[in-house]
Parts: structure tokens; sequence; C-alpha cells
């Protein structure tokens, strides 16, 4: 088709915002950082798996994205409510902290 | 002819659905604390998924796609903003004090440290 470019380079910018999305899952200083991050890193699969559905013209896939569209939000929600002080302090002083 | 014109503008539509994703993803990197990033996040993919929700009921020619479709983008613009709120209230009263010193308004430091007050009370009877 001629129109492959164009997937390929929505395919790229796709895995780009994943991988940013996993490096700050990685590097979030804060647990909510991460959950942001993973929050976006769902989206972006929704997203990429509509593309996907759009580039081989079948409609198999919806399914899983009304499941992930309405159930996401549930473990940024869970989180969000039992964060507490303590835990937002990065990983390395809660260490350093131990043992002590 | 008009098939071809349909082609492209689909093609088009994902490849926007892709760079407002990865919108998001840079401001993740860029932007300094949770509020902020929260902020960058929330709203471009909602946009770009609307986009590809789009492309998908033009691809299938169909109207009954387009409402087995629907569902996705109306689940997400319900949650997303649910999910962002939880958040962002956590990180307010997460944060310590110098990040607090960084907000050019912050009216709600009175209610909160009220209800702190409060529930501090509460808790030693």
């Amino acid at each position: 088709m001629q129109t492959d470019i164009i997937f390929i380079g929505a395919g790229v910018l796709f895995a780009l915002a994943a991988i940013f999305a996993l490096v700050h899952i990685m590097l979030g200083p804060t647990l909510l950082d991460r959950m942001v991050a993973s929050d976006m890193l769902v989206t972006t699969l929704m997203l990429a798996v509509g593309a996907e559905m759009v580039y081989h013209r079948h409609t198999n896939t919806i399914v899983l994205m009304v499941a992930l569209a309405a159930t996401s939000f549930l473990a940024t929600v869970m989180v969000a409510r039992h964060v507490r002080k303590r835990d937002s302090v990065s990983l390395i002083t809660s260490e350093v902290t131990k043992d002590v | 002819m008009f098939d071809q014109v349909l082609d492209w503008l689909v093609a088009v539509l994902v490849l926007v659905g892709g760079a407002l994703s990865l919108a998001a993803g840079v401001g993740l990197i860029r932007f300094p604390d949770v509020l902020t990033r929260l902020h960058s996040v929330t709203k471009p993919q909602v946009l770009g998924l609307f986009l590809v929700i789009i492309a998908i009921a033009i691809v299938a020619r169909s109207w009954l796609v387009l409402l087995a479709v629907l569902p996705v983008f109306i689940f997400q613009a319900l949650t997303a903003p649910v999910a962002a709120h939880m958040v962002a209230r956590a990180a307010y009263r997460v944060s310590s004090r110098e990040e607090k010193e960084k907000l050019f308004k912050d009216e709600l430091a009175g209610p909160v440290s009220k209800a702190d007050e409060e529930g501090e009370t509460k808790s030693l009877e």
C-alpha cells in the first residue's frame, strides 16, 4: 500500500512514547510519578492496538480496547488512595534509613 | 478515488494519534513534578484515542463498528479524569514544604491543613 510509510512512522511514534513511559517508570522519583507513567503506558497500548486494527483492516480487538478503557483507571485510583507521606521518599534514602 | 482519499485520511489520523502519544511521553520526561507531568499525560492521549477510533470506523466503513468503538472513548473520557483527580489530590497532600513553595498560588493550603488538624485531634481522642 502507498500509506505503509505513514503507518511505519506512527508505529515509531508509539514505540518512542512507550519507551519514554517505561524509562519514567524506572526513574520516577515518587510512587505517584510511576503510576502516572504506567497509566500512560496503558493508553499507549490501547492506541497501538487500535492502529494495528486500522492497518490490518479487522475489528477483532475492539473488546480488548473496551476492557482496558473501562478498568485501567482502577489501579491508579487505588494507589493514589493509599499513598502516604513516607512512601514518597525515594528508594535509596529509605534503604539508608533502614541500615541506620 | 474516494477510497484512496479515505485511506490517506485514515493513515494521517493514526499518525496524528501517534504524535499526540509521543507528546505525552516527552512531557512526562521533561516536566519537573507530578502535577505538571499529570497535565501533559492526561490530555493529549484522549484526543489521540478519539482520532484512532474515528480511523477504525472509517476503515470498516460501518456505523455499527462506530457504535462498538464509541464505548472505548466514553469509558476513557469518564475514567481518565477520575484517575487524574485522585493522583493530583494525593500528590498535593504528599508534597513537601519546598515543593509547595514552588506553587504560584496555593488555594488549598488553608482547607487541607485545617482538615489535617481535625484529623489529628480526632485520632488523639
